[in-house]
């Protein structure tokens, strides 16, 4: 009844040794092109009380080898936004408009026919608990095999020796016989990189990982991590990576989009956005991550909690949680809607907020807050 | 596995072994004679005496489950009126309103009931799979809410009013009557179809409904999300992942619900003329034949333990985490 842990993971750790990759940002180079390119999107759900607008008009775009750490609290539209990425929202309960291009691609309003070759293919998901997100019936093998035989014409002999080639590039030992386990007999962290390598089976140049290692020990976490970056590496991909986890964010992302309320409020270069953040909400993630070092500090969590998307408050939809709010003149936060624009003469990051100087704010006031 | 199995055969045995003891006490025991009842309106004491002695009425209660058990493992005569007859192991009785072996009068009737039972559980399961994960394929759709609520039609008319309309109005069936399997397999078939139908489809409503209760819960996992994902065919994510996730608890129901069919195998049984253990058990009862009326329930309490070692069996199978040591 009980799978035997404990054997696994001291052979996953000896395995492969915990090497830290050490990850510089890339610079974007000024014509890179972009792999991703999301535009204007908007997800709608209608419920019994309104619609709701989970994802309103969010805009970005990734190139390839690059990696987007999308961040957030819950309800802030950041996995429904990279569903529609994948086209996984039901077209029966989930209202989609505007653009999402992959690799020229159009996915928005992609027919239920092209969106299975599109899927799997070009663009792959890992989720956020692999416990639930692999069936417990079918061996990790066959659910491999599965995603490679949905989108290349291989025997079924290939196609397990393709399955267990992945399980050994992402560090599960003796693959061969692994091959053949059901996932309630793997580890925590080996079924992450078992779904690791069904996400990656076919070479997908676009990958989004929705929170990969919330759900894994921390001391696994840092594995996963670094698996997932050297097979960027390997396969170039483009990755999209969700967390709320503003850590992992600073030591795996080229570039940070901070969400709220179902939109981007603060988007950038990763060094930028975490040394000098301009917006509020930002300020109010950092200041809320407790300090490890030194004293022990009371937790400053952001006071008040998320809106329901069935009613965003009018102007600023961070207004009511802003301590900031009163600088600005003539009430503008409550009565107008902030557009992501940049704030000081850095053209490569954007800010959604009428505060005039950031960077003076940050500086004085909530620098000196910061562990 | 194989000492999981001898372990779980074992406590079956036992279970057997008490509901025999207990339901022995409750027959053998009740304040009505048997005897009496066999000896009818013009009796002398001298037959009665004699059959109370044919049957071991008048040895104390241990000393009959004892011999009643020993029957079972050896055999066993009876003498009656000068006659001796043997009745061979495993020996549960002897009728004296058939004047045949108990255990004869079960070899006949358990193969007809078996038959309607099995033959209709395949049709209520495989339908009642089929249309409750359509229906929840399209969830609060129109064809959603008409299965359902055909479902719940279906459920609320009695069992037995279903299976008279079907005696009474299906004609173009084949005439009901039992042929032995092997004898003639097509004639087997055609002659239990209208039972098979009857409980087919009155059951197959029950069947709907739980398929598509966890068809809903199945789809909703996580893992068909990460099925979608990878690009196969909706179909394929429905009829592979989520059936093979939803069929679990299917199963089982369905396992203790064929125990449980033996008490509606009466009513098919009486209503298409099909000599079953349903209405072998009913008729003794009526004439007071307490040996057919233990086999009866002997009968019963096997084929219930019977089916959930099978299920539990079965579930190893079905579900890889559940493994047995």
């Amino acid at each position: 009844m009980i799978p035997s842990d404990r054997g696994d993971s001291v052979t996953e750790q000896t395995s492969r040794a915990p090497e830290t990759v050490v990850r510089r940002p890339r610079l974007r180079g000024a014509h890179e092109e972009a792999y991703l390119e999301v535009s204007d999107l908007k997800v709608q759900f209608p419920t019994a009380d309104g619609a709701v607008y989970a994802v309103a008009g969010l805009s970005y775009s990734l190139p390839l080898r690059r990696t987007l750490a999308i961040v957030g609290e819950s309800g802030s539209g950041k996995s429904v936004s990279s569903m529609a990425v994948l086209g996984l929202h039901d077209a029966r309960t989930a209202r989609i408009s505007g653009s999402i291009k992959v690799g020229g691609k159009q996915v928005v309003g992609m027919s239920e026919r092209d969106l299975r070759n599109y899927r799997g293919a070009d663009a792959a998901m890992i989720f956020q608990d692999p416990q639930s997100s692999l069936h417990p019936y079918f061996t990790v093998g066959n659910q491999i095999i599965e995603s490679y035989r949905a989108h290349t014409s291989a025997s079924k002999r290939k196609a397990k020796e393709r399955a267990i080639d992945m399980l050994g590039r992402v560090g599960i030992p003796n693959p061969r016989r692994r091959v053949d386990n059901y996932p309630h007999e793997f580890s925590g962290g080996m079924r992450q990189r078992a779904m690791i390598a069904m996400a990656l089976v076919n070479d997908p140049k676009l990958l989004i990982a929705d929170e990969p290692t919330t759900a894994l020990d921390v001391t696994v976490q840092a594995q996963i991590l670094d698996l997932i970056a050297e097979m960027q590496r390997d396969v170039g991909s483009a990755v999209v990576f969700i967390t709320h986890d503003l850590g992992v964010v600073a030591e795996i992302a080229d570039d940070i989009l901070v969400m709220y309320a179902g939109n981007a409020v603060e988007y950038g270069p990763v060094d930028k956005i975490l040394g000098q953040p301009q917006h509020p909400y930002t300020w109010g993630l950092l200041e809320s991550i407790p300090a490890l070092t030194g004293e022990p500090q009371p937790l400053h969590p952001i006071p008040g909690s998320p809106p329901s998307l069935l009613a965003v408050p009018s102007g600023c939809a961070f207004h009511p949680r802003c301590e900031f709010r009163s600088v600005v003149p003539d009430d503008l936060c409550v009565t107008l809607h902030p557009d992501l624009l940049p704030r000081t003469a850095d053209q490569s990051r954007a800010t959604r907020c009428h505060l005039r100087d950031p960077d003076r704010i940050f500086q004085a006031e909530i620098l000196p807050r910061l562990p | 596995m194989l000492l999981y199995i001898v372990r779980r055969v074992v406590s079956a045995i036992s279970v057997v072994i008490v509901t025999l003891v207990v339901s022995f006490a409750l027959f053998f025991l009740a304040p009505t004679d048997p005897a009496g009842v066999i000896c009818g309106a013009r009796c002398t004491p001298e037959r009665l005496a004699d059959i109370r002695a044919s049957l071991d009425l008048d040895r104390p209660p241990v000393e009959q489950i004892g011999l009643y058990m020993k029957g079972i493992v050896v055999g066993r005569d009876y003498s009656a009126g000068g006659v001796t007859r043997h009745c061979s192991a495993p020996c549960l009785g002897y009728s004296y309103t058939l004047s045949q072996p108990v255990t004869t009068l079960i070899a006949q009737a358990l193969p007809i009931t078996l038959s309607i039972i099995v033959g209709g559980a395949t049709i209520y399961f495989w339908v009642g799979v089929l249309s409750g994960t359509i229906a929840a394929q399209r969830r609060a759709s129109p064809l959603d809410r008409i299965t359902v609520s055909t479902s719940l039609l279906v459920n609320s008319v009695p069992y037995f009013v279903v299976a008279l309309l079907v005696a009474l109005y299906a004609t173009f069936l084949p005439t009901s009557e039992y042929h032995p399997f092997l004898k003639n397999p097509f004639l087997w078939a055609s002659g239990l179809l209208a039972a098979w139908l009857t409980l087919g489809l009155t059951n197959a409503a029950s069947y709907t409904r739980y398929s598509r209760a966890s068809m809903i819960e199945a789809l909703g996992q996580d893992f068909i999300r990460t099925a979608r994902s990878k690009g196969i065919s909706e179909r394929r994510v429905v009829y592979r992942h989520g059936v093979r996730a939803a069929l679990t608890p299917v199963v089982t129901i369905l396992g203790l619900d064929i125990a449980y069919q033996l008490t509606n195998a009466l009513f098919t049984e009486s209503i298409f003329g099909l000599p079953g253990i349903g209405v072998l058990t009913l008729r003794a009862f009526r004439l007071y034949d307490l040996p057919v009326l233990m086999g009866g329930v002997l009968v019963g309490a096997v084929v219930l333990v019977l089916m959930n070692l099978i299920v539990d069996v079965a579930y190893t199978f079905l579900d890889p985490r559940v493994r047995l040591g």
